[in-house]
């Protein structure tokens, strides 16, 4: 905003200036966040920005329309889009709750627009808004889709037939229905383009053949993520012609790995000195990731975190020596000694995330890690900002050193697997140790909790959460006053989401105007009813106020009068374009 | 010997064979009334059949932990495919021809064929000589063999790994004249 204010003052004199000027001087701004800002400043800027902007960010397909988006963006290159809530991740969303693309790929095709990247997140994508996103758009170059779903390999195969100056094809974690389809055949012998590859997302077979001479014929590819369908040796060719690399995902099963294709494939390894950043290796025997040995030093990016089949010695092993490492993503199966050694082998380090290897606790296994690998890498690591941390155990003390340790933190997510589970020393509740956390990192934009955590906690983060934009709540808080302490103190607060806590009608209606600074609030399994929600949404017209009933065949089962029954899933948002049109029967919006 | 004074395996009980009190303790929900609203009814339904029956799972709060599917499956694959292989122990009797009494040993510690026989050979102090696929083990006067889920005498090697460790159900080294019957071709 200071950049905005200051430009304010010499807008005068700036005006004195040709459009082509003043534009050529927005380019250098490209932060979406700070181009809204200009556009804030006066009607010529206002006019100025928006014909020049090329790349939109919306953080909710819902907020806007694409009608709309394109009047103010004719210019529109590059866009983002994201449609469920973040809990759909975890099953908390009905399947066919919205987020559709085709409305958005409709609109643009026909206003001629000059798309040229799309990245989307959790929205459904059919294989009919692939094809007429692959016909549509001559320039089109890069497609990015994270958590999506509703397409098939046929949806791929348009993209690969269609799309000439294709350069990034990115999946990550969709539901994509694979036809075992030839889909990497469609790609024609003219494509030499590609720079990104990953379908490591893919459950069928590929094509293996055609995908070796893909990618022999791209020298430009820098990253190649595989399925678990590219064995071995299929894998040791593709790297063989292809040692530019700089970004690996392997996916192959090898029960036994022969000597010689080992060697083989360690040999194309030493080959590939651009390698930096390695993932993968879901189904894959430890000697496998032996092999990566000689590159180990020039990571920058380990992601081992569905390595199922990797023990801890095995990863301690490779870990310690790759001493680059910024970014690592690993099962708890490292455990705390395993943390231990990253914290002294890792001074890099940016972001840590440990994901559970047994998350609903079945085994009886004491190898996952506690707060005591937490201490360790929050000692050894100066430079972590952003963590994501599972554990079975934490204690306050341990949180306060963390504190200590880092004040850097940008972003801190930690759960504890079993709900409400206090200090395990001492039986308190953990407000003290978040509470630590929210003094000290006075940076801090996103934060989960968990574990036992009364209203303090809320009070802590409301007073000293200044940066705060997400908050994630689960089985937390005693009463409205929670919810309240976040809402009025955490001023730059966008995205709230909380599941299984005592919040009602009280907290979410006390300040109705907070929702339009904010992108959105989930509420799922706490006190509000439908009363509460009917009232909230009579005072903000400018609000979807989004009931997701418990039965999704229909409409809500029960005395739909009942204004004193509590709601079990409660999604609400600003929108500058009203209700929705295309929510299905299990979602009542008020 | 103990086993016939073993009253415990004798016990009526309603619990699958091999569960013991250790299971029924790990069952218990522990979160309290607020988190039992996400319970789903099924789970809400097992986890209220108590004593005797053990749930493989603790009860499970729907969208708990917060990890993506796609993510618990691969913990979910792996204890498949290890169950299938055996790996929780496959454990079968081993007798040689000769030996005054059998061992034991798991199959899920081996990674394939040469480790188990390498293991046997220094268990029986003995050589098995060589594997053919048409004449089967030459050079040796003890040819391994295995009884399979159909009753047959089979003899090791023939079958992929995986298919050996699950239908196998015990092994025998046999000796001698008897050896040559089984498998290869005289």
């Amino acid at each position: 905003m200071d950049r905005a204010i200051k430009l304010q003052l010499s807008t005068s004199e700036m005006n004195y200036f040709p459009d082509e000027v003043i534009e050529h001087i927005f380019d250098f701004i490209p932060s979406h966040r700070d181009r809204n800002s200009i556009s804030l400043v006066s009607k010529s800027w206002h006019k100025i920005e928006r014909s020049s902007r090329h790349q939109v960010f919306i953080g909710n397909c819902y907020a806007i329309s694409p009608e709309r988006l394109i009047r103010r963006f004719p210019c529109l290159r590059s866009l983002t889009l994201k449609g469920k809530p973040h809990f759909a991740d975890f099953n908390l969303v009905p399947h066919e709750w919205g987020g559709f693309l085709h409305p958005w790929i409709d609109a643009l095709s026909k206003a001629r627009v000059g798309l040229e990247e799309l990245r989307l997140k959790r929205m459904v994508v059919s294989d009919e808004s692939l094809e007429l996103l692959s016909r549509s758009f001559v320039g089109f170059k890069s497609l990015v889709l994270v958590s999506c779903d509703g397409f098939t390999t046929d949806g791929l195969a348009s993209i690969a037939a269609n799309c000439r100056n294709l350069r990034e094809l990115d999946l990550q974690e969709n539901e994509i229905d694979d036809h075992r389809g030839q889909w990497l055949n469609c790609f024609p012998d003219s494509s030499t383009t590609l720079v990104s590859l990953n379908f490591a997302c893919l459950k069928g077979e590929t094509n293996l053949s055609a995908l070796e001479r893909l990618v022999a014929r791209s020298p430009n590819l820098k990253s190649l993520k595989v399925n678990r369908a590219v064995p071995l040796d299929a894998l040791t060719r593709l790297m063989s012609c292809a040692p530019q690399l700089v970004d690996l995902g392997v996916g192959c099963y090898e029960n036994e790995a022969e000597p010689e294709s080992f060697e083989k494939l360690m040999a194309a390894i030493k080959k590939c000195t651009l390698l930096r950043s390695l993932s993968g290796f879901s189904e894959v025997a430890p000697i496998c990731l032996t092999a990566f040995y000689p590159i180990c030093e020039n990571l920058t990016s380990l992601n081992l975190s569905y390595a199922a089949e990797l023990q801890g010695n095995h990863l301690i092993e490779f870990v310690q020596f790759c001493k680059r490492l910024q970014l690592l993503w690993i099962l708890d199966s490292i455990g705390d000694r395993g943390l231990e050694v990253v914290a002294s082998s890792c001074k890099e380090l940016q972001e840590l995330r440990v994901f559970p290897s047994d998350p609903h606790d079945e085994e009886d296994n004491n190898t996952a890690v506690t707060e005591v690998g937490l201490v360790a890498i929050s000692a050894g690591c100066p430079k972590l900002h952003s963590i994501l941390y599972f554990c079975k155990q934490m204690t306050n003390a341990a949180l306060i050193t963390v504190a200590k340790n880092c004040p850097n933190f940008i972003r801190f997510r930690l759960c504890i697997l079993e709900p409400n589970k206090s200090d395990h020393i001492t039986s308190q509740s953990l407000d003290e140790g978040f509470g630590a956390i929210v003094q000290a990192c006075k940076g801090l934009r996103r934060l989960s909790v968990s574990g036992l955590l009364t209203d303090k906690v809320f009070l802590y983060i409301g007073m000293y959460a200044e940066q705060l934009e997400m908050l994630s709540i689960a089985f937390a808080g005693d009463t409205d006053k929670g919810m309240l302490y976040v809402l009025n103190g955490c001023k730059k607060l966008r995205k709230l989401e909380i599941r299984d806590s005592p919040f009602g009608n009280a907290a979410l209606l006390a300040d109705v105007g907070k929702y339009e600074t904010m992108r959105s609030l989930w509420m799922s399994s706490c006190e509000v009813t439908l009363g509460g929600c009917k009232r909230l949404a009579r005072n903000a017209p400018w609000l979807n106020v989004e009931i997701i009933n418990e039965n999704e065949n229909g409409r809500m089962e029960r005395n739909e009068e009942d204004e004193r029954e509590k709601v079990d899933r409660l999604y609400l948002y600003r929108t500058v374009v009203g209700t929705r049109k295309d929510a299905p029967p299990c979602v009542t919006i008020l | 010997m103990d086993e016939f004074v073993n009253l415990k395996a004798t016990e009526l009980r309603l619990g699958l064979p091999g569960t013991d009190n250790a299971c029924e303790e790990r069952e218990r929900v522990s979160c309290n009334k607020r988190t039992l609203q996400g319970v789903t009814e099924n789970e809400t339904e097992s986890s209220m059949i108590k004593t005797g029956t053990c749930p493989p799972r603790k009860a499970q709060i729907v969208g708990w932990p917060p990890v993506r599917s796609s993510r618990k499956n691969i913990i979910q694959t792996k204890k498949n495919e290890s169950d299938s292989e055996g790996g929780r122990g496959v454990y079968v009797k081993v007798s040689m021809d000769g030996a005054p009494y059998l061992r034991k040993i798991d199959l899920s510690c081996y990674k394939g064929y040469k480790e188990l026989l390498k293991a046997l050979e220094i268990m029986f102090n003995f050589s098995v000589g060589e594997y053919f696929e048409r004449e089967g083990y030459k050079g040796s006067d003890f040819v391994p063999t295995y009884e399979d889920k159909d009753g047959d005498w089979m003899l090791i090697g023939d079958v992929p790994w995986e298919m050996f460790v699950c239908t196998c159900k015990r092994l025998r080294i046999m000796r001698g004249s008897e050896a040559k019957g089984v498998g290869c071709v005289v």
